[in-house]
């Protein structure tokens, strides 16, 4: 559109350095070596395990002594590649994920021994059938049960985490005993605990980290093949930041972000509403707050398995029905983030976020008292100067 | 006093000087390719207290210093729309490639709003295409609709190029291009009203914006939402005049 640039834009793009409560230096350079150090292992022998979502038990994978790595689905110029096999009016995140895989353009799907899926979403679970009959990956699938609150999903997912644990074993000739199991909670455990340190840091008013600078930290990190060292980085930023240059003022509008997944290249509405001088506080979505509670005692005897079941049947997906967990997770973080306004983000075509949105409104217009807005959208920036004023009236409704 | 509010909207530009009771001066002229240039013409050897920009073009005003801030058409119409009809409570803006559902407060802060989508249909571009498919200038389009005998043609296409076609092949089935005019209308009243009643609606109900000079337009907004509805004696400077109000209040400190 027009040839402008708005003035937080252009301090940005003439690289004026500001002082910044944390380094994200060492983040950025991690998108190079994520790649050379997955290479590496692959060389000495390590297998590696493509994942998609939060749902896949990662510590089973941590277990069979292989590496979890996240893969991308959120580079907009991969649509083309998908849309040679898949509908149009997909969600984007589908489409992206698939097209990276068939292209071969995601060194990290290409560097996996194998990927697993869930039966997550109607996109998800029709696009992971196209990729298996492509014959490209071993793609392995997960039935995920749906309605949390019912005792048979429990079952069905223990049964479901037995069966990735018998095919593990096989594929890889290694055996899980529950002892690596304990180890890998352990860690998982820890990871997520260091990760709510960092995001927690936002509680603190004026914010300290940008949502663009807390974006870049936790969507590279996902690539780290290292898990232990992934955890020691995010523990060093988070215990170096410094107070003394804050990301924004006490006036600063402090917005919660929830919805679909955002990552880097999909990182438009963040990037929207900071370019408009507020700040996303936090964010209740994959990747960021959503999951990082989910704890397991690693004091409990009982089957380490069993115990893995009940956690991720708590993540407060909107593809579970119901969903009241994710409403009140949003409540919460209204409170302990101090939000003054909520943007719910759905990338276009997914039908459980966009439905969800009506109780997520309900929620935090008339329980919480904020202002709320919804965005439905893509990975194109054709859209962005109509976004810029949904995002610009939403932020002028904050007094 | 002296403020100034300028509106860069995807089809016209209106300028309003406001002398913090009265407006003393307004202009509506065409966007064409130059926004800029056509508002610093209109802006030109003029000293303004301060001057608030808004519309499309709202940032493109502020880093060339035509306005010292910008609001969004959203904001701007509400503080507008307040000071012509201090009790409205919704707004209904139809511009050039936008429409826009605005729930106001009582006291003329947004409560809730809703734009159309990327798309143009549903708007003032949607019946220009349509005009001209009819051979009418725009100003015609509304009254020839009104004076269609019966019902108006069902129209399905939403989309702006299928309605053209569907337009054509109505008028070479030998359909009345009054009852094909007023289709046309009513397809993008139900469209609008749709996304009224997700917002919600209360009296006053204010419609404004390019579109509301059409007066086909606004008999079948009231006939389908079954409430009166008010139109600005002019409509297209709805925008401009609340960001020269929003000039002034910067000036007095008032609060938004």
């Amino acid at each position: 559109m027009e040839k402008f640039m708005i003035p937080a834009a252009e301090k940005i793009l003439k690289g004026d350095k500001m002082l910044k409560s944390i380094d994200t230096d060492v983040f950025e350079s991690l998108r190079t070596k994520n790649v050379d150090a997955l290479i590496a292992a692959k060389n000495s022998g390590s297998r590696i395990i493509g994942m998609y979502c939060a749902y896949c038990p990662r510590e089973l994978i941590l277990a069979a002594g292989a590496i979890p790595i996240g893969l991308c689905g959120t580079v907009e110029s991969a649509i083309p590649d998908a849309e040679k096999d898949l509908p149009r009016n997909l969600c984007p995140m589908v489409k992206s994920s698939y097209g990276l895989a068939v292209s071969d353009k995601c060194p990290y799907f290409a560097l996996s021994d194998m990927v697993i899926g869930e039966t997550t979403c109607d996109g998800k679970k029709k696009m992971f059938e196209i990729m298996e009959s492509k014959n490209i990956k071993d793609v392995y699938v997960m039935h995920l049960p749906q309605m949390p609150d019912n005792n048979v999903s429990v079952d069905l997912w223990l049964s479901e985490l037995r069966r990735l644990k018998d095919y593990l074993g096989k594929k890889f000739h290694v055996q899980i005993t529950d002892a690596k199991l304990r180890e890998a909670i352990h860690i998982t455990n820890e990871e997520k605990r260091v990760l709510q340190k960092l995001l927690d840091l936002n509680q603190q008013q004026p914010v300290l980290i940008s949502g663009m600078d807390m974006l870049k930290i936790t969507y590279r990190i996902g690539f780290h093949p290292d898990r232990k060292e992934a955890i020691r980085l995010i523990e060093q930023v988070a215990d170096g930041v410094n107070r003394a240059f804050p990301a924004g003022d006490l006036k600063t509008k402090r917005i919660l972000l929830t919805g679909t997944p955002v990552g880097i290249g999909s990182e438009k509405v963040i990037k929207l509403v900071e370019e408009s001088n507020a700040l996303i506080v936090a964010q209740e979505n994959c990747g960021g707050y959503k999951n990082v509670g989910l704890h397991i005692d690693e004091n409990d005897p009982i089957d380490p398995l069993l115990l893995m079941a009940r956690k991720y049947m708590k993540i407060p997906c909107s593809v579970m029905s119901p969903n009241n967990d994710r409403i009140d997770l949003i409540k919460k973080m209204i409170r302990d983030f101090h939000i003054d306004g909520v943007i719910d983000l759905t990338w276009q075509a997914c039908h459980t976020y966009n439905l969800e949105s009506y109780m997520v409104a309900k929620a935090v217009k008339d329980d919480m008292g904020l202002p709320f807005l919804h965005l439905e959208t893509d990975y194109s920036q054709s859209d962005v100067e109509t976004l810029r004023v949904r995002i610009e009236a939403f932020l002028e409704m904050i007094n | 006093m002296l403020t100034a509010g300028l509106d860069i909207g995807s089809r016209t530009i209106a300028l309003v000087e406001w002398d913090g009771m009265h407006i003393v001066r307004k202009e509506v002229v065409f966007t064409g390719i130059d926004p800029l240039k056509k508002s610093q013409q209109l802006m030109a050897g003029k000293h303004y207290d301060a001057s608030v920009a808004t519309g499309y073009g709202r940032h493109l005003a502020s880093v060339n210093t035509l306005a010292n801030c910008v609001i969004t058409e959203i904001k701007a119409y509400a503080v507008g729309a307040h000071q012509l009809f201090p009790d409205v409570r919704t707004i209904l803006d139809i511009g050039g490639q936008d429409s826009k559902v605005i729930q106001v407060k009582p006291d003329g802060a947004v409560a809730n709003f809703e734009m159309n989508d990327k798309c143009a249909a549903g708007t003032g571009r949607f019946l220009e295409n349509m005009a001209l498919a009819l051979d009418l200038n725009i100003e015609q389009l509304g009254p020839h609709a009104l004076e269609a005998s019966g019902k108006g043609v069902v129209l399905s296409s939403m989309c702006t190029v299928f309605a053209e076609s569907e337009v054509v092949s109505l008028i070479g089935r030998g359909e009345d291009s009054h009852s094909v005019a007023l289709g046309i209308h009513q397809s993008i009243v139900n469209r609008v009203c749709a996304v009224v009643r997700r917002v919600g609606y209360h009296p006053r109900f204010v419609f404004a914006g390019g579109v509301a000079l059409n007066p086909c337009m606004r008999q079948l907004i009231e006939h389908e939402l079954k409430i009166p509805v008010s139109v600005p004696a002019d409509p297209q400077i709805v925008g401009a005049l609340g960001a020269a109000i929003q000039a002034a209040n910067n000036l007095s400190g008032k609060k938004n």
